[in-house]
């Protein structure tokens, strides 16, 4: 399956919609400084994963997959936990690239130049949710392929 | 006349995060909105935007070793998000459970999980 962008899909957010999700990042931005702060970075630390934009995310698919049934005239659907529970899935497989780009800072960071750091630990995340989704892709139709 | 100039210097650090990580987040989200297929614009549901907006400030004001020893304890966060993702998944697809009162619910395994770890491993 060939990865793509949908530009058309930023027609369908609104306005507030990136508001919130605006507010929601700079407000656990400041809320993971202010316990590292207060409680030291091993528990400030915890909060670099915390899942801030997950429950805005998965919510804001439902809304749009139910807007779509019930313009197609179906009012009681169970489409749009569907959709964000695949959107779940996706974030399942991230928060193992997650973890190893958590990994390589940790290792690597006090030993070399931290922008160059930074930037390979993005791209380790990126490389590696992208393999883990494309292994579970092949899985999925090599089972389908077998029944 | 130096406390006052220090009380500035938090609240502009304050205000600094708050700009990086409500930009780098909005940024992953639309990456995650223009994306296709579904299943693969979820993983940027767990992409490491609050880590790159914090990482990047301790940085410059706390160094290396502090930025690397929150870089340890987000390990400890990602598996509590793996365990948190999965609560989710199986609430919504398996029972059918309304998206909102999941996501924001099982944000406590999120929190159990974490300390557990904190309390296990990194304390």
């Amino acid at each position: 399956m060939k990865i793509r962008i949908n530009l058309a899909a930023l027609k369908q957010i609104r306005g507030h919609e990136y508001l919130t999700r605006f507010l929601l990042g700079g407000i656990i931005t400041v809320v993971t400084g202010l316990i590292a702060k207060h409680f030291g970075p091993v528990i400030g630390g915890l909060f670099l994963a915390f899942p801030a934009i997950f429950p805005a995310g998965a919510t804001l698919i439902e809304k749009h997959e139910r807007d779509k049934k019930r313009r197609a005239g179906i009012p009681q659907t169970t489409r749009g936990r569907l959709a964000a529970a695949l959107d779940g899935r996706g974030a399942a497989m991230g928060t193992i690239a997650l973890a190893a780009f958590g990994l390589l800072v940790w290792k690597l960071l006090p030993r070399y130049n931290a922008a160059v750091i930074l930037t390979a630990a993005l791209a380790v995340w990126l490389a590696l949710a992208t393999l883990l989704w494309r292994v579970r892709k092949l899985h999925v139709y090599g089972s389908r392929l077998d029944s | 006349m130096v406390e006052m100039a220090s009380v500035d210097n938090a609240a502009m650090e304050l205000v600094e995060r708050f700009l990086l990580g409500g930009l780098i987040v909005s940024v992953f989200a639309v990456l995650g909105d223009v994306l296709r297929p579904k299943g693969f614009a979820g993983l940027f549901g767990a992409a490491p935007s609050v880590a790159l907006a914090t990482l990047s400030l301790t940085l410059l004001a706390d160094g290396k070793q502090y930025a690397a020893l929150e870089a340890r304890s987000m390990i400890g966060g990602a598996i509590a998000f793996l365990a948190y993702a999965l609560a989710c998944v199986f609430l919504m697809a398996r029972r059918h459970v309304r998206v909102t009162p999941t996501t924001i619910s099982m944000l406590s395994v999120w929190g159990l999980c974490s300390f557990g770890l904190w309390w296990t491993f990194l304390r």
